[in-house]
């Protein structure tokens, strides 16, 4: 393993005019690793994916991809940056208009790496590595379920070989077992493609099972983080009410104003 | 002079909406000579835009071209001028009615739609998901929107012209009684090439018109259902009002020595 990380993001604060959500927020994330990044709704995790992606720009603060820095990259440099992610949306974001062949095949087909007929049979051979039958490829988004969508999600962000994979809350919004079938679609793809992965969540399950170092975010910080394995025993109160799920305890919920 | 502060709000707040449109249509027009292109998306608007447009337009342009000759006959017959009815119909469609007519009932068609579907696209992440695929969201979404309005307007325009005069046409010969040939021939003798031109003139602009407010509202659309039915909503009444201003500018220039 090098010493650059992947992604090293340093004392990056965003706000959204009066209210700040990013207060200084410092991580790194190595070649090959798994980070997942905790937190409760509406603390960043989302915000924190699309800075490093270019889709926002953060008030102030690095980001460095490979130990460049990305902020504020012209539109060139941004897609030449860009190439080397690929994200699984919160919600699937899949586009409706097209067959879900033509989502899995979208990158490397606009790439022009291949053509539209190669790019069918790579979506067939990349919904195969998901567990789709080949069946699915001519289907329209509106016709599967929320599970089968987050699996062409998932084959869509495997499609142009990424070296890095954001995931958005992978297993929102699916039954348990739908979850955990996606979680070990994640450890399995990412490991095929030697890729890094960074996850957001604040499903508990999921982030033992896909993170090698997990990070907890609380009020634009990354307050603690330690090996998947070491969070169990950390004594960090923040952490331990929020792995056991508890309403009282340091962490205050916003609700009321 | 607290009364001037709610006044300073919001002239500040009109100054920043003329500055983002501005901007918006600087950068989608330099987007327009730019490649890479989408001939799949471009072909695909101008048949959503022209073809299915075109029952629409022929209905309202044949009841304009029908209610005119019925309209100036009462007006006319007092000073039996009746042959007058040809030149009233083909002036009035070509310069006005037949861009005017097709330029709203396409923005009630398709510049709503343009808005609702982008406005989901971006509520739903799709929009930012084209990002990270590597293709630019205002190349692969925006600029064939635009060319497709501006190239197909002038069509339909055309045709509508085409059925509106032959809307007249049937009133006169087979309501009022006039002559078929004589009146053919007036309608010729009437007709400028400058007239259909000029209607075709504006038939571009307000295709400009429909396709960059239906993107525009759409791409900026935030915060749910709700805000994808508020882009709706702000697409079809900006638009509407400003095909009519632009047609009395265009009037102004055209015909105004
Ligand atoms: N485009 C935006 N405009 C204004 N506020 C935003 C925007 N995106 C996110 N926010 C706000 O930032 C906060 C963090 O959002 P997000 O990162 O999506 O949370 P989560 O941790 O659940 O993913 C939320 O309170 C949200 O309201
Ligand atoms: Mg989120």
């Amino acid at each position: 393993m090098s010493d650059i990380p992947k992604i090293r993001l340093r004392n990056v604060h965003k706000a959204f005019g009066p209210k700040t959500v990013l207060n200084g927020l410092d991580l790194d994330v190595m070649p090959g690793e798994s980070v997942v990044i905790i937190g409760g709704s509406g603390t960043g995790k989302s915000v924190t994916l699309k800075c490093t992606l270019g889709l926002m720009e953060p008030d102030s603060g690095t980001i460095e991809v490979d130990g460049e820095n990305v902020v504020g990259l012209g539109s060139r440099d941004r897609e030449r940056i860009n190439h080397k992610f690929s994200m699984l949306f919160q919600g699937g974001a899949l586009f409706d208009s097209l067959p879900v062949w033509e989502n899995v095949a979208f990158g490397p087909i606009a790439d022009k790496t291949i053509t539209r007929k190669q790019g069918k049979e790579l979506a067939i051979e990349k919904l195969a590595q998901v567990g789709m039958p080949a069946e699915v490829a001519d289907l329209y988004p509106s016709e599967l379920s929320g599970g089968m969508q987050k699996r062409v999600g998932l084959a869509r962000a495997i499609a142009g070989d990424p070296e890095i994979i954001f995931f958005d809350e992978p297993t929102t919004g699916l039954d348990p077992i739908m979850a955990d079938v996606i979680n070990d679609l994640i450890v399995k793809v990412t490991r095929e493609l030697g890729s890094t992965g960074l996850s957001i969540t604040h499903d508990m399950a999921s982030a033992r099972k896909i993170a090698d170092r997990i990070a907890m975010l609380y009020q634009g910080k990354i307050i603690w983080q330690g090996p998947a394995d070491s969070i169990d025993h950390c004594d960090n109160p923040y952490v331990q009410q929020f792995i056991n799920g508890r309403a009282d305890g340091p962490i205050e919920m916003a609700v009321r104003k | 002079m607290n009364f001037l502060q709610p006044i300073g709000h919001y002239v500040l707040k009109f100054f920043g909406s003329v500055g983002r449109l501005v901007l918006f249509t600087l950068t989608a027009l330099s987007h327009c000579i730019r490649p890479p292109f989408y001939p799949r998306a471009i072909l695909r608007q101008m048949i959503e835009i022209g073809y299915f447009s075109l029952p629409v337009v022929g209905l309202t342009t044949v009841f304009a071209g029908m209610v005119l000759a019925l309209q100036s006959y009462t007006g006319f017959s007092r000073f039996s001028a009746e042959g007058a009815i040809a030149n009233v119909v083909v002036l009035s469609i070509t310069r006005e009615l037949g861009p005017v007519l097709a330029g709203l009932m396409v923005t009630g068609r398709i510049g709503a739609s343009m808005a609702a579907e982008l406005g989901t696209m971006r509520v739903t992440e799709q929009v930012d998901a084209l990002t990270t695929l590597s293709t630019n969201p205002f190349k692969y979404l925006v600029v064939p929107r635009i060319l497709a309005g501006i190239t197909m307007l002038p069509i339909l325009v055309l045709i509508g012209d085409i059925i509106g005069v032959l809307g007249g046409y049937l009133v006169a010969v087979y309501q009022l009684g006039f002559n078929a040939s004589n009146y053919i021939q007036s309608t010729w003798e009437f007709m400028e090439n400058m007239d259909v031109v000029s209607g075709l003139v504006k038939a571009a602009v307000f295709g400009f018109i429909i396709t960059l407010m239906g993107c525009y509202h759409g791409y900026t659309s935030k915060g749910g259902a709700q805000g994808v039915g508020k882009a709706t909503t702000d697409a079809v009444v900006s638009a509407s009002i400003l095909i009519l201003c632009f047609n009395y500018l265009l009037t102004m220039m055209f015909f105004d020595k």
